[in-house]
């Protein structure tokens, strides 16, 4: 088959707009992004110009509140925005054997998308009950993934290899008695398993980017933390790039080496973990955490709040998103351009005229 | 607080078992104690935390006190505005009617909670009108004072749910709490459904509103952190019975129970200098439907000794107002 996919030679092309962090070649370079979705009220700029960069074997903490636009992230990697959501610019950089891949010139139903999904870019989803289907066994379902993506001279690996592998994967996620646990239907599983068993099937073609979308928000805190005990092991074990996205600080500090701080669709900030939870630049970063109830601070006392609600979609401020709710924002200027996010340090990027000067073209 | 007078909500034995039915004649081949014999106190003016794992119970327990469905056993001791105290379990309907304006709730999913077919108007005057507020001039003066109260705008009122966020939302579903002058508020995880920054904001309100208006909280939550911040004392509950019962400075720096210890590590902390994996909980929660022999907890229990899985503890005093159900509380 020949390959469909664009073939942009490298090296890697300069970084667009902003400028990205200096280093090795990352994995996957997502460079100005922007998915709008178009509707009778109006355009909601869901992904305004985003920008990041995962490199082998780290792992990505995104984070930010509902509506900053981090799921339809993960959806424009794999190519699966719905209409009337649409990529309407930037470019999503895909390392694959060598070659850089632009994934928003792939068409979404090509082979060369359906090739990647899976097999290279797997994806935890957030609600493994709604992700299995319930009238197939889950081991049917990833017998059928290894199937799909592992050849072996051209024809897929047997039945029997690809279950002898599903049981493997299952001793591995830590099931219990996987010979058994393979053969259930997903309904029979409780919220552990069943996110262990998904864990396995995200696993199962050896991806070499996982993307887990807030895998632990709908179960429980100690079944939470055998997740990410769990994730930790095996991220240690293949060094497979994970990019972890949760609305959950507690999480991304223990899960993330490096972590991106959304917004609206944008970044407002991006750092190595330890300055982020350490040493916030962006106001909103450091509203963030002080908003949260600690377990050693003092108890039934006013929390400092972030000020206001998060605007409606449709009525986006101008200039930084964030100043109409920021406790630094400098009168005149920073309702009237748009921050870029710029390299402020070493390994740090913040989009913020506290930092520095440089503002969007109008 | 109030500690000499009684106190203002007194659970004693509380059970609520659901039968399994099975086959055709839908016999019934067994029960799930989804609580099994509960008891504690809450005092006037104070908020108790009660927190526990998804199908803990936590949330049949709120429902038995507001008799949204009836308890199988114990009692509900309520000391009533005129200072009787009355047992809510065997009330009928009709007495029952008069108490339910002391006892109100807030509910977790601010989308779910409000009518969206009603105006703010209609959906905080709902309680009003069904106790007697029949003039409409009169019920807009209400929820006017009720919106300022909770910090939203008295103009909002003829507008629908969906214009509001989730925050506001929320904040408009304890304006209807507070309708009828309560005195006791049970809160079903107010703030899970919400961001953190707007999280932030609704538990400053609810602190805020319980020292105006003094106000009792139940407030029943899974994320320990917000029930650390808000609790003067948290209940911790386990396959539907307490665990441990303790003043939450005390519970939070050395707690009696194995499981309130687990459960205490379980959560991630928001700095990454500090990771841990020890201590992990093994193991999942064990079917309300099929208990384990002993203490329910034994199965995943690191200290578990033989005693331990024959006889069930019971919830004792280890310490002037410390509870746990162990039998080696406050040795480990």
């Amino acid at each position: 088959m020949p390959p469909t996919h664009t073939v942009i030679n490298p090296p890697l092309p300069a970084a667009i707009n902003p400028p990205l962090l200096a280093g090795p070649d990352p994995l996957l370079r997502v460079s100005g992004l922007r998915v709008s979705f178009k509707m009778d009220e109006g355009t909601v700029r869901a992904v305004d110009g985003l920008s990041f960069d995962v490199f082998p074997g780290q792992v990505v903490g995104i984070v930010g509140e509902s509506g900053c636009g981090k799921s339809v992230t993960v959806k424009a990697i794999l190519q699966l925005i719905d209409p009337p959501g649409r990529i309407t610019g930037g470019q999503i950089l895909y390392l694959q054997d060598n070659r850089i891949v632009d994934l928003t010139r792939q068409p979404a139903r090509g082979s060369a998308m359906r090739a990647l999904r899976g097999a290279e870019i797997a994806l935890i989803p957030q609600e493994p009950m709604a992700a299995f289907s319930p009238v197939h066994t889950v081991g049917d379902q990833i017998i059928e993934a290894i199937r799909l993506h592992e050849k072996t001279n051209g024809r897929p690996v047997s039945r029997h290899d690809a279950r002898g592998r599903t049981i493997e994967l299952f001793r591995d996620v830590g099931i219990s008695m996987p010979e058994q646990r393979v053969d259930a239907y997903s309904w029979q599983l409780s919220g552990g398993l069943r996110q262990r068993a998904m864990i396995a099937m995200a696993l199962s073609c050896r991806p070499r980017l996982l993307i887990a979308d807030e895998p632990t928000t709908a179960i429980d805190v100690t079944t939470q933390a055998q997740i990410l005990a769990l994730l930790r092991d095996l991220q240690r074990k293949y060094a497979t790039a994970i990019i972890f996205i949760t609305h959950d600080l507690g999480v991304i500090a223990q899960m993330a080496n490096h972590v991106v701080v959304m917004y609206l669709g944008r970044v407002m900030e991006e750092g190595p973990v330890d300055e982020i939870f350490h040493a916030p630049k962006h106001p909103y970063t450091q509203a963030l955490l002080r908003s949260m109830p600690s377990m050693q601070g003092e108890t039934r006392v006013a929390l400092p709040v972030i000020s206001g609600t998060l605007p409606h979609p449709f009525n986006r401020p101008a200039g930084c998103p964030f100043h109409p709710r920021c406790p630094d924002a400098i009168t005149d200027r920073c309702s009237a351009r748009v921050p870029v996010a710029r390299q402020v340090e070493a390994n740090r990027i913040v989009s913020c005229f506290l930092y520095h000067d440089e503002a969007e073209a109008p | 607080m109030t500690e000499a007078s009684a106190p203002l909500l007194d659970v004693r034995g509380l059970r609520k078992y659901f039968p399994i039915a099975k086959g055709l004649m839908r016999r019934v081949t067994g029960h799930v104690r989804a609580v099994d014999d509960v008891s504690f106190t809450v005092n006037e003016g104070e908020t108790l935390g009660l927190v526990g794992e998804s199908g803990c119970g936590k949330t049949t327990v709120s429902r038995c006190i507001l008799r949204a469905i009836d308890p199988t056993g114990g009692q509900v001791l309520y000391r009533t505005r005129d200072d009787r105290v009355v047992d809510l379990v065997p009330m009928s309907r009709q007495d029952l009617a008069p108490l339910r304006k002391e006892i109100q709730m807030i509910f977790q999913d601010p989308f779910g909670s409000l009518n969206p077919r009603m105006t703010l108007l209609d959906n905080v005057g709902e309680p009003l009108l069904v106790n007697g507020v029949r003039r409409r001039s009169e019920r807009m003066d209400r929820v006017a004072e009720l919106l300022r109260l909770v910090g939203l705008r008295p103009e909002f009122m003829h507008r629908f749910p969906h214009a509001f966020s989730g925050g506001q939302r929320q904040r408009i579903g304890i304006a209807r709490a507070l309708a009828t002058n309560p005195r006791l508020v049970v809160a079903d995880e107010p703030v899970s459904a919400l961001d953190v920054s707007v999280q932030a904001q609704v538990l400053n309100l609810l602190l805020e509103l319980q020292g105006r208006l003094g106000l009792t909280f139940l407030f029943v939550a899974h994320d320990l952190s917000v029930v650390r911040h808000i609790s003067d004392r948290v209940a911790v509950m386990y396959v539907g019975q307490l665990v441990e019962l303790s003043p939450t400075a005390a519970i939070f720096a050395s707690p009696l129970h194995p499981y309130t210890a687990a459960l205490l590590r379980a959560v991630p902390v928001p700095d990454p200098r500090v990771r841990n994996d020890d201590g992990i909980l093994r193991g999942e929660v064990p079917s309300p439907a099929a208990v384990p022999s002993g203490c329910y907890f034994h199965p995943r229990c690191r200290f578990a000794q033989d005693r331990c899985r024959q006889e069930a503890p019971a919830l004792r005093e280890i310490a002037p107002g410390r509870f746990a159900r162990c039998h080696f509380a406050g040795q480990f």
